[in-house]
């Protein structure tokens, strides 16, 4: 099974493209302010904005989020063919179109793919269009037999009547249906009774991930295409002050310098010739006065906000200053973690085309609203006039949401060339030094525990970077960034003295969201210091939580599904060390446990990962393990290996030789994916299962060595992955 | 003009002789299926084989390899049944997708040279970085790729 936008992708033609929306778009458009032309009586059918049904009984289900790899195109059609009463065989996904989306009057909800919320924010939608659909097929058949529709049954897209013998299929009885209204009254199946949710069909966009068939926006091309390479101030906010064009207008194949206000383009008919030239091209910045910014002026920065009297206060409970002075043991720490850049495998690229007053837009993204909006916005062209392509992504992790910088360049360069599409590629090195970076953050965290080694109080200072000031500025109250404080104003632990502050520290470097964002750092932060405590209180750190979850059964649920399934408390091989950790985050429950040893005192040989999670429902298991998988090795690299380091004002790596990353053989040989969903609520999972890893292995670690590791990564302390 | 076989064609390309292989593929002969990650040999994203060997053709300039052959995505089987793709699909290995055209190049030519690798000579070999963390699956479908689970 293909997806059709790979299809229809692999030749984006705009004449073609536009025939094919208008065949799709019908003239059985239902509860839609918006009219077609009559469609050919045989052609296909929409029931609902979500699903078309084809003559031939295939049915095509809209996607509104992206596909980045999570599996998002398979799983939310799962949910709509479950109330469909479908044949899965017959399903395919295609992306909702943007341009119709904007017309349409947003009709299909949000685009925005991230915070793990496509299946949890679009579940109860998208099932009770499933539901619609089915309905309307159902009331149709029995309009045409002159029957009782609640005399009718429905099983794999064929509908039946029994008392009469009749049945017929989707496909025979879908534009009937498409003329009747929407049904307003729409009751859910229980979750007893899915038969599709649940299950692990084949994801859709593989086979082409398999054959270098799948078109990213990378691979985009089209009719005397030409491909430009961009570079932006290397200093953050900082300008172009000048430029000699004249030493590169005549290399081979260069077609044009663009001039940017803070970037510089080279255009040509070849990426390589483009970036090449945009190497010998002679440019002087103004780099905005932030040219002396450094990790080591930022870090003082921070302690600014660690040492300040008095800072913002995210939450309170009891009183930790005199709790604390009375406490028989006192522990004060101090964490660390570095800027963190996404490096989507895919640099950030998109491809533009400005045509008779139209601008087309093909480019991965994790927001097609952002894309549209940001191409819209920098042309002047009004929405309804701008056609985005949403090409499935090489890579997120964040990079592709609100920043679009990537199709602002493809835009206004292709506005340069009316008539010629302009691919833009942003090379590894470019895509390294203008991140939206996973930001930097100090922390000060201060436990007093009584003389039995209960912990009365804790108290935690944080410094760091809000990501939502430059985002959505109208979510920040009392200097607070909700992002920021997260793992620590929403902890599940029982602490009768408790104060959360956040002192906000904005540096010139963009932040941005990064898969997890501040459930990677913060989930050190706390869980390692939790390991402090319990060893500074003599007790075990799998026993010293659970009374401390009481009253938080999901979380205490996923923390003893975790022990049991790694055998917490059982003895060890020699020389092998465990850790455990807990985190909720995005909706889901989250609880890990690493096992390691260490050779030498520096080499890490992780044995084995354990990872339980209680999303409340799964969709589609096996892409839940496949992201718990993701999710390890994701904060293993974090752990061990990357760092987004500033001097002058700019960002000193360039690419994987000085940015590493996880590889193959640094990934344990048993990750071991526990799923214990226990209903009743809908979470993410493609973040959660990040949080817990981090720490835990942390944890290990130190009981391996005896050394708390409070600043990473953790090659900077000596250690490797074996 | 430079002379060479892709994917069993003979193939003539009017460049510069130092531009590398990967381009190309993709600027000159419209082979999209190997992908740009790095362009300085570190990520493996532009693995192709020539003549059966896995190169990282973002460093190899084309004038290398004048009158060899080169395999790409696209020619390594007709219907995408190459045992390594059937593996790929089998055990749902890729993610996003972007680096898997390199990754199995790279499995490809490794079960080659090695009918049976051990667990150890799998991680010697396959050094492409996967930035969606598909390494658990991708060790596992190497295995079946090879019959050994």
């Amino acid at each position: 099974m293909t997806n059709t936008t790979s299809k229809t992708i692999a030749r984006p033609g705009r004449r073609e493209f536009l025939v094919r929306s208008a065949a799709l778009g019908g003239g059985f458009a239902i509860g839609v302010p918006f009219a077609f032309d009559a469609a050919a009586a045989e052609g296909p059918v929409e029931l609902t904005h979500w699903i078309v049904i084809n003559p031939d009984d295939t049915i095509v289900i809209r996607i509104a989020r992206s596909e980045l790899g999570q599996g998002s195109f398979t799983g939310l059609a799962q949910l709509v063919a479950e109330e469909l009463e479908c044949d899965w065989s017959q399903v395919r996904s295609e992306y909702a179109d943007v341009n119709e989306h904007v017309k349409r009057n947003r009709v299909w909800g949000a685009m925005s793919t991230g915070g793990s919320r496509s299946i949890r924010e679009s579940q109860e939608t998208l099932r009770k269009a499933g539901a619609a659909a089915r309905q309307m097929l159902v009331t149709a058949a029995a309009k045409q037999w002159d029957v009782p529709p609640e005399e009718c049954t429905v099983a794999m897209g064929a509908i039946a009547h029994t008392p009469t013998g009749r049945t017929t299929r989707f496909g025979a009885v879908a534009e009937a249906a498409a003329k009747l209204e929407v049904p307003k009254e729409i009751k859910l199946k229980d979750p007893s009774e899915w038969r599709i949710i649940g299950q692990s069909p084949k994801r859709f966009d593989i086979p082409d991930k398999t054959t270098g068939k799948q078109i990213y926006a990378a691979d985009v091309r089209l009719p005397g295409m030409l491909h430009a390479s961009v570079m932006q101030c290397p200093v953050f906010g900082g300008k172009v002050k000048s430029l000699d064009e004249s030493k590169v207008l005549g290399l081979r194949g260069v077609k044009k310098v663009f001039r940017g206000e803070d970037y510089v383009a080279v255009v040509a008919d070849n990426w390589w010739r483009a970036n090449q030239a945009l190497k010998a091209l002679p440019v002087e910045w103004d780099d905005g006065g932030n040219g002396q910014v450094s990790s080591e002026s930022i870090k003082a920065f921070l302690r600014t906000g660690i040492d300040a009297k008095e800072v913002p206060v995210a939450r309170k409970d009891g009183d930790f200053e005199t709790a604390v002075a009375s406490a028989a043991k006192v522990l004060d720490s101090e964490y660390y973690a570095p800027y963190l850049n996404h490096a989507t495998m895919e640099p950030q690229t998109a491809t533009a085309l400005y045509k008779d007053d139209t601008i087309e837009v093909w480019v991965g993204t994790q927001n097609g609203e952002a894309s549209i909006a940001t191409a819209s916005e920098t042309s002047g062209i009004p929405l309804d006039k701008v056609i985005v392509h949403k090409m499935h992504a090489g890579g997120g992790f964040g990079r592709r949401g609100p920043h679009q910088e990537y199709t602002k360049h493809a835009v206004q360069i292709a506005m340069s060339l009316p008539g010629t599409p302009v691919r833009v590629q942003w090379s590894r090195e470019e895509d390294m030094k203008q991140g939206r970076y996973r930001p930097v953050a100090l922390v000060r965290l201060r436990a007093g525990l009584d003389k039995d080694g209960n912990w009365l109080a804790w108290h935690v200072r944080q410094a760091d970077q809000s990501i939502f000031t430059s985002v959505r500025p109208a979510d920040i109250k009392n200097g607070i960034d909700p992002v920021g404080v997260r793992v620590f104003n929403d902890m599940p632990y029982a602490v009768p003295h408790f104060t959360n502050e956040y002192a906000m520290r904005n540096t010139h470097v963009p932040p941005g969201f990064w898969r997890a964002v501040a459930h990677t750092h913060n989930p050190v932060f706390r869980e390692c210091f939790i390991d402090e405590i319990c060893v500074a209180a003599g007790k075990d750190p799998y026993q010293f939580r659970r009374p401390l979850l009481a009253k938080k059964p999901k979380d205490l649920g996923v923390l003893d599904a975790v022990a049991k399934a790694a055998g917490w408390g059982t003895p060890l091989p020699k020389g092998v060390f465990r850790g455990i950790a807990l985190t909720d985050s995005y909706g889901s429950f989250t609880a890990a446990v690493v096992e390691l040893s260490v050779k030498g005192g520096t080499v890490i040989e992780v044995h084995r990962v354990v990872v339980a999670i209680d999303p409340g429902y799964i969709v589609h298991p096996d892409a839940v393990k496949a992201q718990i998988e993701s999710g390890v090795v994701w904060a293993l690299s974090m752990v061990m290996h990357e760092e987004i380091t500033i001097k002058d004002g700019r960002v000193e790596q360039s690419n994987f030789l000085d940015y590493p990353v996880t590889r193959l053989s640094d990934v344990p040989s048993k990750v071991e994916s526990v799923l214990v969903p226990s209903g009743g609520f809908w979470g993410g999972v493609g973040e959660p299962p990040i949080g817990a890893v981090t720490p835990a292995l942390c944890n290990a670690l130190f009981a391996a060595t005896g050394k708390r590791i409070r600043s990473l990564p953790l090659r900077h302390h000596g250690f490797s992955f074996a | 003009m430079i002379s060479l076989k892709v994917n069993g064609k003979p193939v003539q390309v009017d460049t510069e002789p130092d531009m590398p292989l990967l381009w190309v593929l993709r600027d000159e002969l419209g082979l999209t299926g190997t992908k740009y990650g790095c362009g300085v040999a570190a990520c493996g994203a532009c693995t192709v084989h020539i003549d059966g060997a896995a190169v990282r053709s973002c460093v190899m300039p084309v004038s290398a390899v004048a009158g060899q052959s080169v395999t790409t995505i696209e020619g390594l089987s007709a219907d995408g049944n190459h045992p390594v793709q059937r593996a790929w699909v089998d055990l749902q290995v890729p993610q996003c997708g972007y680096c898997q055209s390199g990754m199995i190049m790279a499995v490809v030519a490794l079960l080659k040279d090695k009918p049976k690798p051990s667990p150890a000579e799998i991680d010697d070999a396959i050094t492409n970085i996967c930035r969606c963390g598909t390494y658990v699956r991708v060790r596992e479908a190497v295995q079946a790729a090879a019959g050994l689970s």
